[in-house]
């Protein structure tokens, strides 16, 4: 509930918005602008921390001082943390955030395309349940969930942390699946019906093709909220085995609390695909991180 | 119009169009699949609240002794004193700012597009990540709180193991995350307030911090509601940031009400009892949003440009 009405926001404001005219008629606030600089600051020193850190000996980030350019650039972090099974934790978050990105994409699209196109009753009551479900916290259910992981025989595996991250992202999913198979014309699903096609044909023709933008924003806060996700690791999985990043990141601080430098490697090697992702596509993950971030 | 009257037409025409609809099959594996992970634990959570379960066998029905329990257990209380000061902290941190930056990003700055670059950062990173930075930052002897320290009234630079610090200094970690996020509702409600307002008040000779107070902020009111809605409700689920930062100490300082929930289920093996406390959780937050909601008027969804 709360997560729909940012959703909703977002279409009217480029209804109203005028934003070359107003550029010219307000003038610039200062007091404002000081307050974001001084934000922005307290927002870059950590990431430079994190960085510059990342790049030091380890015996050196004691003596140098912790803001202080390195006496000496290294890789030697990054090494000391392949060594330590990260590459492992990687790819076991690589196969999780991706099983999520694939199993919210192909069970919310065909849901929004009945939502969209089929009114009755019964629809209408399985979209109000998934919109029910933007309201409910995983951490207020997260003990029936690890009862029905380990009914089902999945605790300590992949699935296990796959199956509940879906089910989370999947309402969000839906509503913003819906509000773009919304703005597809009657007139098409028409015009393909008159044409002899099946609904088979309509989704694989009309629906897939031009849901990339909705799908494009779905997979990034899904995709993030797997790859970023602690609670269902934590709870829902055990051994070295099945651990993925954020894990891997909590553990590194419990057993090597003291490497610094090896720490803030972990750190950076965790959120460089995501980084990456953001320069190339920044208006796209902003749009996805709205949607998501509301959870 | 006439489009619209001739689609009509047509589909009636063609019988078919009805039929090749997509049937309530096609929503079925997204609603069953959600069903089952997300709306039967709910009630399962409830069911679980009157049981005794050590998380293996099966859960033994003991009626009202867990809530029994519950009205004395002092943790219970601290979370939720704890609980309750995080989300009043985070709120008066959060809003302010956002609502600064959020209406500064909307306005004229040329160079707001590189600044935004940096500024969305924190949202890109995980929870882990996140403590873990502030972990090293906080760290009292070699961190950047030992040397900084002392320009904010803490020369011993022991801010996450202080008894009353700890919280305060979670509560910043939780706005570093989060700030970003708000200041994007903010901004794209600033946006939507016209001109005109503005410039009604330019020719009536309105100074800028008036502007603000009387234009801006009655203007932003829904916005405000939206993100304390998302702020207040989110705060009832602090738990990873608190796990990771403090694990709820020093002692029980920081232990919000989560956490306790998240120890008696999986440290302690008491699910029974902790199902309880998540039932709490999910009312709390249930009455919290639609008191909210009902508080400010913003079910009827009027407008503030009446007249306009």
């Amino acid at each position: 509930m709360s997560t729909g009405i940012v959703t909703q926001a977002a279409p009217a404001a480029t209804r109203i918005e005028t934003p070359r005219r107003r550029r010219r008629r307000r003038a610039m606030n200062v007091p404002a602008g000081i307050g974001a600089v001084i934000w922005l600051l307290i927002v870059v020193l950590p990431v430079y921390f994190i960085v510059i850190t990342s790049l030091r000996l380890s015996e050196s980030y004691l003596s140098d001082g912790a803001l202080t350019l390195p006496s000496a650039v290294t890789l030697d972090a990054y090494r000391r943390v392949f060594e330590l099974d990260f590459g492992k934790f990687m790819i076991n978050s690589l196969i999780v955030t991706v099983s999520v990105i694939v199993l919210v994409i192909s069970l919310a699209l065909p849901a929004a395309y009945a939502i969209v196109r089929n009114t009755s009753p019964l629809v209408r009551t399985a979209f109000t349940v998934l919109l029910l479900g933007l309201a409910i916290p995983a951490q207020a259910v997260i003990i029936p969930i690890y009862l029905v992981i380990t009914r089902l025989k999945l605790y300590d595996t992949l699935p296990a942390v796959i199956l509940p991250t879906a089910a989370f992202a999947l309402p969000l999913a839906i509503v913003v699946l819906t509000s773009t198979l919304r703005d597809i014309p009657s007139e098409l699903y028409e015009a393909m019906t008159v044409d002899g096609a099946r609904t088979g044909k309509i989704f694989r023709m009309l629906v897939i093709p031009l849901s990339g933008g909705g799908v494009t924003t779905i997979a990034i806060f899904s995709g993030l909220s797997a790859w970023n996700g602690v609670l269902f690791p934590l709870i829902l999985t055990q051994s070295e085995q099945r651990r993925v990043i954020p894990l891997g990141l909590y553990n590194f601080q419990g057993q090597y609390g003291t490497d610094i430098p090896g720490l803030m490697a972990a750190v950076v090697l965790s959120a460089l695909p995501v980084l990456v992702m953001y320069v190339f596509g920044r208006r796209y993950l902003l749009r996805g991180l709205t949607a998501g971030a509301g959870k | 119009m006439t489009t619209i009257s001739a689609g009509r037409e047509r589909s009636a025409r063609i019988a078919s169009v009805r039929r090749d609809r997509p049937g309530a099959l096609w929503a079925a594996p997204a609603t069953v699949f959600f069903l089952a992970l997300g709306v039967l634990p709910i009630f399962g959570v409830v069911y679980l609240s009157f049981t005794t379960w050590n998380g293996l066998g099966s859960p033994q029905w003991t009626g009202l002794a867990n809530w029994r329990t519950l009205r004395s257990d002092a943790d219970v209380l601290q979370g939720i004193k704890i609980t309750a000061l995080l989300t009043v902290v985070s709120w008066l941190l959060q809003t302010p700012l956002s609502m600064l930056i959020g209406v500064w990003a909307a306005g004229p700055q040329r160079n707001r597009a590189v600044l935004s670059t940096l500024f969305f950062l924190p949202l890109l990173l995980s929870l882990a990540a996140i403590a873990l930075m502030w972990l090293a930052l906080f760290e009292p002897n070699f961190g950047v709180a030992g040397q900084l320290g002392k320009y904010v009234g803490v020369p011993d630079g022991n801010f996450l193991g202080h008894e009353t610090r700890a919280l305060y200094s979670a509560a910043f970690v939780i706005a570093w995350q989060w700030i970003p996020f708000h200041t994007l509702i903010y901004q794209a409600g600033a946006r939507q307030i016209p001109d005109a307002l503005y410039e009604a008040a330019n020719i009536d000779g309105a100074g800028r911090v008036r502007q603000f107070f009387s234009i801006t902020l009655p203007q932003l009111r829904n916005t405000v509601i939206a993100s304390s809605v998302l702020m207040i409700v989110g705060s009832l689920t602090f738990f990873e940031s608190v796990f990771l930062l403090t694990g709820g100490g020093p002692g029980n300082a920081t232990a919000v009400l989560p956490l306790k929930m998240y120890q008696d289920a999986f440290v302690s093996f008491n699910m029974g009892y902790a199902s309880a406390i998540a039932v709490i959780l999910v009312v709390v937050g249930t009455i919290l949003s639609i008191l909210i909601v009902r508080a400010t008027g913003y079910h009827k969804m009027s407008s503030e440009r009446e007249g306009l």
